[in-house]
């Protein structure tokens, strides 16, 4: 029984169960399922490498000062760049921002600090079931708010709808960093006499701003890849345009559009725009990772 | 909630209590962004409920048990998108949850911390990458993979099995099980990773003192503590996967039909809305508004479940920032 000894602390078992059929079953069976854990850990780590692989292999190419600055050529006409799709991209995810953030801080002081009760807990349970709605539905949401009534696609719509995505991620984040705020940081601003809401907006948020930060950066790397809310409310644009009441390109929607399309050029400057995406979005998340450890992440 | 208490000192509570202007105007302004957040919900249900009105009163239950979709015909019947999301669903709910149960015990239990945390990081980048990202990919690499290499073996040696016999293209059914399964490991295996770390050492270390392999200890103690909350990740992951719409109304396909086999081109409820909206009027968006509204329905119900799974088994600890 060579294969004994190399079982650690088998020195110490008895011959007879050494010997013993149903040990060594049952050995095997330990050996097998830690081999399936390692493998599936393996496995699980594959796909990230080849979409990076293959990223900056397609992507790359297509990188170019054009490609930042130029507006897409009419279709079949090679050359262009992407640089409306950027700038929409940003105009609409920062406008987002201003619409969504405020409201999503609001919601997390609410919870954290009044919402300890039947109300909080319902608040609360809509906010995660809300995180975890298909985001075309909300597109369709904004489109019927927004786009049927002004009886065009713009801009406005898709930031909105853009807006509607990042409040429970950034809602709960919100929360949990101002729950951890110690309470011996609040009793002292209320034994200096401050009233409540000043002790919120002064001692509370000030301490957890860090991580309401971090949660704002979550959002917007999540709201930056995203297309399917886009599709019926911004619509997209052939042109640049900084007007938001004009329908308007972005980034994630080009690719779409590129991707689907009959030209190589597409193609490749739609692998440019998924790794200019894809770099900005892991760069954030890098970011968030060194400054908060492993409890946040970028979540799409 | 073990952390309840934190937030609002007891004693501190009474000398708050007298009446401020400037308490009273902050409550409200958080209680109505609050509030925003749950009108939005319902405005979602109502808006497209509103929106669908007529394609509700126009097929009646014949939309949910048809199969027949022609805009042409005014003939609308969803069953075959179901079908397609129900089939793409399960078997990435399915995948996923065994490869993601095992990276998650491989954390937990067999690596060192330095070999566990970037392994884990790794997984969890997955799901900072955009959906259509995954889309791109799928089709210029996962599909043309699957049509010239993977597809051709599964064919030619589960061919006998109806199912499988069919011919592999870039995009199809199978491409979109694929990327589905990628798409929600992360979600799985986060979650799966926190539940299982949740359970008492004393389990673990009971069970080995009687002997027991470190698998032993895995199936017996580990896996029936963990077991709703692993069913609660898996959850989570389905109401992922059956909203999911980019990527894979990239690498499905699109087709009306109810596919015949696993390779076969077809359609979920997100991917036929994304595909047909920008050109149906009339009639034809009501009825993909009517399929909205029916995927919004099916992913609350799946997410409210998962979540009261997931807060049952963490008892409100809140392990997880997101999802």
């Amino acid at each position: 029984m060579t294969a004994n000894t190399n079982v650690p602390g088998s020195g110490d078992l008895s011959p007879l169960v050494r010997s013993d059929f149903l040990y060594r079953r049952r050995r095997m069976m330990d050996r097998a399922m830690t081999l399936a854990m390692v493998g599936a850990a393996i496995a699980a780590v594959i796909p990230l490498f080849l979409i990076l692989f293959y990223l900056v292999k397609e992507g790359v190419p297509g990188l170019s000062l054009e490609f930042f600055t130029a507006d897409p050529n009419r279709p079949g006409r090679e050359g262009g760049g992407v640089h409306n799709a950027i700038v929409g991209s940003g105009i609409m995810v920062g406008l987002a921002l201003l619409m969504g953030v405020p409201v999503a801080i609001g919601a997390g002081i609410f919870l954290s600090e009044y919402g300890q009760n039947r109300a909080g807990s319902v608040v609360r349970f809509i906010i995660e079931v809300m995180a975890g709605i298909p985001s075309i539905t909300i597109g369709l949401f904004v489109y019927g708010l927004v786009v049927l009534r002004q009886g065009h696609f713009s801009g406005f719509a898709g930031a909105l709808a853009l807006a509607i995505i990042l409040v429970p991620i950034i809602a709960r984040i919100t929360e949990e960093m101002l729950l951890l705020v110690p309470r011996s940081l609040r009793e002292a601003s209320y034994a200096l006499g401050a009233p409540r809401w000043k002790t919120v907006l002064r001692v509370v948020l000030p301490t957890a701003m860090p991580g309401i930060v971090t949660g704002v950066m979550l959002g917007l790397s999540r709201i930056a890849g995203e297309a399917a809310p886009l599709l019926f409310t911004a619509l997209g644009n052939q042109f640049y345009t900084t007007d938001i009441s004009t329908p308007m390109d972005s980034l994630p929607r080009r690719i779409y559009y590129y991707a689907t399309g009959p030209y190589d050029y597409w193609h490749e400057q739609a692998w440019a725009m998924s790794l200019v995406l894809v770099a900005i979005i892991l760069v954030i998340s890098l970011v968030v990772r060194t400054l908060f450890g492993s409890r946040v992440t970028v979540r799409q | 909630m073990a952390v309840s208490t934190l937030g609002q000192p007891k004693r501190a509570k009474s000398l708050v209590n007298r009446f401020k202007p400037g308490d009273w105007v902050f409550t409200t302004l958080a209680g109505a962004a609050a509030a925003i957040v749950a009108l939005v919900i319902v405005g979602l249900f109502w808006q497209l409920f509103a929106q669908s009105r007529e394609a509700i009163g126009h097929a009646g239950i014949g939309f949910v048990t048809s199969t027949t979709w022609d805009p042409s015909h005014e003939t609308f019947g969803v069953l075959a998108f179901v079908a397609g999301t129900v089939i793409t669903s399960v078997f990435a709910l399915v995948f996923a949850t065994i490869i993601a149960v095992l990276v998650a015990l491989f954390l937990v239990e067999i690596a060192p911390q330095r070999v566990a945390r970037p392994v884990s990081y790794l997984v969890e980048l997955l799901a900072a990458i955009p959906s259509v990202v995954y889309g791109l990919w799928g089709i210029f690499v996962m599909g043309v993979f699957i049509r010239d290499h993977f597809g051709p073996v599964v064919t030619s040696t589960l061919g006998w099995i109806p199912v499988f016999d069919g011919t592999p293209l870039i995009t199809g059914l199978f491409s979109a099980c694929i990327i589905l399964t990628i798409m929600i490991l992360p979600t799985v295996m986060a979650v799966s990773r926190d539940v299982i770390a949740a359970v008492p050492s004393s389990q673990r270390e009971g069970i080995l003192a009687l002997g027991a392999t470190r698998w032993e200890a895995i199936r017996i103690a580990v896996l029936p503590y963990a077991r709703s909350g692993v069913m609660g990740a898996a959850i989570l992951g389905l109401a992922r996967a059956v909203g999911e719409t980019l990527a894979v109304t990239l690498v499905i396909g699109n087709s009306v039909k109810l596919p015949e086999n696993i390779f076969s081109p077809a359609y979920t409820m997100a991917s036929v809305i994304a595909n047909q909206f920008p050109e149906a009027t009339g009639l034809h968006r009501s009825a993909l508004l009517e399929v909205a509204l029916l995927l919004l329905v099916i992913t609350f119900f799946i997410n409210v479940v998962a979540r009261l799974l997931v807060w049952r088994v963490t008892k409100g600890q809140r392990a997880m920032v997101q999802e």
